[in-house]
């Protein structure tokens, strides 16, 4: 705010506007509350988002209650009578949350370690690289990879172990998850865990505190904000899991996730208003496990967040 | 904190890294399983295939249109860069420069279409897409794919433009400079650090893509990442070498953007300025 106080908050008065000075209190007003010129330049973007963000969220939100045939309730019943539609939820809770968990849990004890190292640019460099091929090639890649002829059964057989069933199943998806969630957590984990203060962990060892000791009681509190966020957008991602469950897991069956059923509607059945049901109650569903995680939160750890981060 | 550690933690140590290791092995095992499969003539029941041949490429140019289909992944990438670029910019600009009642309001707004994942929000948006005539096409591509990237520029940018003193702004001022001089000859030079990385991250992560192009695209407008899924989706159609010969050329797409991309940003930064945000 202090150094904000130097430029005039509305242009001079030659800035080629011929209103100038038609209503000047008011011009004035809304220039002292920061709207003017410069405010408006938001204005194309914040239109964009509406049109194409909010809108089709409210309209998917009221199309879901207008079915082609029956009441206003009818597609949200018919998909919480369907076992076929509504065991999705549960095949997809089946692979998020113990894929989230895998994820974020295993991503604190090596973003521990990877912070002491001073040349970790090459190991994040090679885990932004699952990020950026994004999951259509990693489910590609893990059939070549993890399939019955692959390298990682064929190293298997080399240690006397049988071919293990890998892809078109449960754990082909799992892994898919794991390979391309765990970068994205562990960057996550790592800058917040570098964003504590180095100063406040040399304070408890000079006052004798062993590393465990100095891992729960000073680290683990300071990350539980950055921990919960990375809980949740490790969810909501793993959540909507779509080419993967398809290419790598069994869609018609252990592995028919949430985003099939509603993709299903959508182009094989083109029930559109069923589609945004199917849409709505994913989001529900994100929406609701992400205000669990962060009410736990708020029930584990209050207090000062951030530990020194700007 | 150099004390001397004790064997448990010594192996502790140890386990943490050797998984690390496993991880990145399979993680370079799995993408070079994709490449060898592509140069490979014949490959069954040996470590590597029985001889080495480019001819898939070839056949995987013919088989997939890839012609076309690098075409529109092009067309897509450069219209979203310059159009997210055009939206996003100014409105960064707004946001570090002003402090309007409801600022917190239109951060949270640009920060939902980049928390919410693309296949919840995709399927009612391809459905408004294609009331209005747009779904099926290159336009509606293209909007599908700006909706979490103006978000993410403006929030990639914000930071870039805070830095920047405004007495610097007040100063051109104070000498004359118009509102288009100011622009070209003080904002755009030191803004061009950040808008050369959030656009090169915007065109790594719409290359990449996949569920916004999927829902909105038709079959002339497939960018790469949606032709490879159909071809892997529909394997036994053509031969598994072919479909690898197209993902690895997605690849080479991809990571060549990702490596000029790196050159200007921190990889922690792909994932982290999210969070920045997310306070």
């Amino acid at each position: 705010m202090t150094d904000r106080a130097i430029p005039p908050p509305y242009p001079p008065p030659h800035a080629g506007e011929g209103r100038v000075g038609a209503r000047p209190p008011l011009r004035v007003r809304l220039a002292l509350r920061d709207l003017d010129a410069v405010t408006l330049l938001a204005l194309p973007a914040i239109l964009f988002v509406a049109a194409l963000f909010v809108y089709p969220f409210l309209y998917g939100f009221v199309l879901s209650f207008k079915p082609k045939a029956g009441d206003w309730l009818a597609n949200y019943r018919k998909f919480f009578s369907d076992p076929f539609l509504y065991d999705t939820i549960g095949a997809t809770l089946w692979l998020a949350v113990p894929a989230t968990l895998i994820n974020v849990l295993l991503s604190i004890p090596v973003a521990m370690r990877v912070r002491r190292l001073q040349r970790r640019r090459f190991l994040t460099t090679i885990l932004v690289v699952p990020i950026t091929l994004g999951t259509v090639l990693i489910a590609e890649g893990l059939l070549n990879y993890l399939g019955p002829q692959g390298w990682f059964n064929r190293s298997l057989a080399l240690l006397g172990f049988g071919p293990v069933p890998l892809v078109h199943n449960y754990t082909g998806v799992m892994l898919s998850l794991i390979m391309s969630g765990f970068p994205f957590t562990f960057l996550l984990t790592l800058s917040y865990i570098t964003g504590i203060d180095p100063s406040l962990e040399q304070a408890a060892s000079t006052l004798g505190a062993k590393a465990r000791a100095r891992f729960w009681h000073i680290i683990l509190p300071l990350l539980a904000q950055g921990l919960a966020i990375n809980l949740c957008l490790s969810f909501v991602q793993t959540f909507s899991v779509f080419p993967s469950a398809v290419l790598l897991g069994s869609p018609a069956g252990a592995t028919r996730v949430i985003s099939i059923a509603a993709y299903q509607a959508a182009y094989e059945q083109y029930d559109y208003s069923m589609a945004s049901t199917v849409a709505m109650i994913m989001g529900f569903v994100q929406l609701a496990v992400v205000t669990l995680i962060l009410s736990a939160r708020a029930l584990v750890y209050r207090g000062a967040v951030g530990g020194g981060k700007g | 904190m150099a004390q001397h550690k004790s064997i448990a933690e010594r192996l502790w140590a140890i386990a943490i890294w050797a998984l690390v290791i496993f991880f990145v092995v399979n993680v370079i095992a799995t993408i070079a399983a994709v490449a060898v499969n592509s140069l490979g003539t014949r490959w069954f029941g040996a470590w590597l295939p029985a001889g080495f041949t480019m001819r898939w490429y070839i056949s995987a140019w013919d088989e997939f249109q890839l012609y076309d289909v690098l075409i529109v992944t092009f067309q897509v990438v450069g219209a979203v860069v310059l159009f997210s670029g055009l939206l996003g910019a100014p409105a960064a600009y707004a946001l570090a420069r002003r402090n309007f009642p409801a600022k917190q309001f239109v951060i949270v707004l640009f920060l939902l279409p980049m928390m919410i994942p693309p296949i919840t929000f995709g399927i009612p948006l391809a459905t408004v897409l294609y009331q209005a005539h747009l779904g099926g096409s290159l336009s509606g591509v293209i909007l599908a794919n700006l909706v979490p990237t103006v978000p993410f520029v403006v929030l990639v940018m914000i930071p870039f433009i805070e830095q920047i003193d405004p007495r610097i702004e007040a100063a051109a001022r104070v000498f004359g400079a118009g509102t288009g001089r100011l622009f070209l000859h003080v904002l755009v030079p030191l803004l061009t650090p950040g808008i050369l990385a959030a656009l090169l991250l915007v065109l790594v992560r719409t290359i990449a893509m996949f569920e916004l192009t999927f829902f909105t695209a038709g079959p002339d407008s497939q960018t790469l990442v949606v032709a490879l899924y159909y071809a892997v989706y529909a394997a036994g159609v053509r031969a598994n070498q072919s479909i690898d010969a197209m993902a690895v050329v997605y690849m080479v797409t991809s990571l060549v953007w990702l490596l000029i991309a790196l050159k200007f940003v921190d990889p922690t930064q792909i994932v982290t300025r999210v969070k920045r945000e997310a306070h």
